[in-house]
C-alpha cells in the first residue's frame, strides 16, 4: 500500500514518559558521551541548566516507547533518512512529559529507481501544563520495492 | 566552558572530536538505551541473512556522536535550539568517526544571538557517515 495525502494529521495516542536518571545516564554511556551534565549532580547544578539534562539525542528514546499512528507501513521500505530535533527546554530526570505521534507530512521526490514517497513523523513532548519541551522529527524515505522483493 | 559568540567568524572551521572506534557491545547498549532493538545492528547472523557483512551501527549512535560534539561546542555558553542529520554511509564495528563543524551563520534576535553550524560525521576523510546542522542560543 502507498501513503497519500489523506493521512496527513492523523495522530496516534498520548502516552507518558517518565525521564529517569539512569536511563539518561546509559543513554550517554552507550555513546561513549562524557559531558558531567548528564550524570553529575553537582556539576550540573553549578550551570546555567541548575540540574541534571539529557543528551541532545535522548528523545529518540522517548519516541520508541510510544505506540505509532494508525496506518499500515511496510517496514521493508521504510528507510530512516533525516532525523531532527526542535528544543524548547532541556530535558531533565523527574521529567512528565506527555508525548503525541503525528503524521505532519506526505511527499513524493523523483529518484533514480522511480517516485520515492516520504514520511515526517512528528512526536512533540509536552510538560504537565502543556508546555512544548521538545519536538522529534522523523524523516523516512518510503521506497518502492523490487519486483523480486514483493514476491 | 563553551563556544564565545565574540570569538566566532562565519567560515570558521571548529577543532573536530574522535570518537574511539565503535564497538559491537556499544551497539547491544546502545540498542537497550535507545529502544531500537532491530537485530540488524547487534545480531551478526541475521545482518549476514539479509546480505549485509555484519551487524552496522544504528545512525541514531552517530547522531549522538554529533550530539556529544555540539554540546562539547556549546558547552555552558550556549544551548541548542535545532539539531539535525541526514544519515549517509554506514558504519560499522571498528569506523573510527570523526565530527567536524564549520561556523554557517551568525545573527540576533530578539531571544538572543545564534550561530548556526554545519557538522559532518565522517569514518575516514571524504566517507560522510552523517551531515547535518545544529543551532546554539548563546545564552546573555
Amino acid at each position: 500500500m502507498d501513503l497519500d495525502k489523506s493521512m496527513i494529521g492523523l495522530t496516534g495516542e498520548v502516552y507518558v514518559f517518565e525521564t529517569e536518571k539512569r536511563h539518561i545516564r546509559q543513554f550517554a554511556e552507550a555513546i561513549g558521551d562524557a559531558n558531567p551534565l548528564y550524570v553529575d549532580e553537582a556539576h550540573a547544578a553549578n550551570t546555567p541548566y541548575g540540574k541534571l539534562i539529557a543528551p541532545p539525542t535522548f528523545p529518540i528514546a522517548i519516541g520508541a516507547e510510544g505506540g505509532g499512528i494508525p496506518i499500515e507501513l511496510d517496514a521493508r521500505r521504510m528507510l530512516h533518512g533525516e532525523q531532527e530535533f526542535i528544543y524548547h527546554r532541556a530535558i531533565s530526570p523527574g521529567d512528565r512529559l506527555y508525548c503525541q505521534m503525528k503524521v505532519a507530512d506526505i511527499y513524493e521526490r523523483e529518484g533514480k529507481s522511480g517516485v520515492m514517497q516520504f514520511l515526517v513523523l512528528d512526536t512533540y513532548m509536552k510538560d504537565e501544563h502543556g508546555e512544548m519541551v521538545a519536538v522529534s522529527r522523523t524523516n523516512i524515505i518510503y521506497r518502492p520495492l523490487s519486483k523480486k522483493e514483493g514476491q | 566552558m563553551g563556544l564565545a559568540y565574540e570569538e566566532l567568524t562565519e567560515g570558521q572551521q571548529l577543532e573536530s572530536l574522535v570518537k574511539e572506534p565503535v564497538t559491537k557491545v556499544q551497539l547491544v547498549k546502545y540498542a537497550g538505551a535507545s529502544g531500537d532493538l532491530n537485530p540488524l545492528h547487534t545480531d551478526d547472523a541475521f545482518a549476514q541473512s539479509i546480505g549485509m557483512d555484519g551487524v552496522i551501527a544504528h545512525g541514531m549512535l552517530v547522531m549522538g556522536f554529533l550530539g556529544e560534539y555540539v554540546m562539547e561546542l556549546a558547552g555552558t555558553t550556549a544551548v541548542p535550539a535545532k539539531f539535525g542529520m541526514r544519515f549517509g554511509a554506514m558504519t560499522k564495528p571498528g569506523d573510527q568517526i570523526t565530527c567536524s563543524a564549520t561556523v554557517e551563520k551568525m545573527y540576533e534576535e530578539a531571544e538572543g544571538r545564534y550561530v548556526s553550524l554545519a557538522l559532518t560525521a565522517e569514518k575516514q576523510p571524504g566517507e560522510v557517515v552523517g551531515s547535518g546542522s545544529a543551532t546554539l542560543r548563546f545564552h546573555e
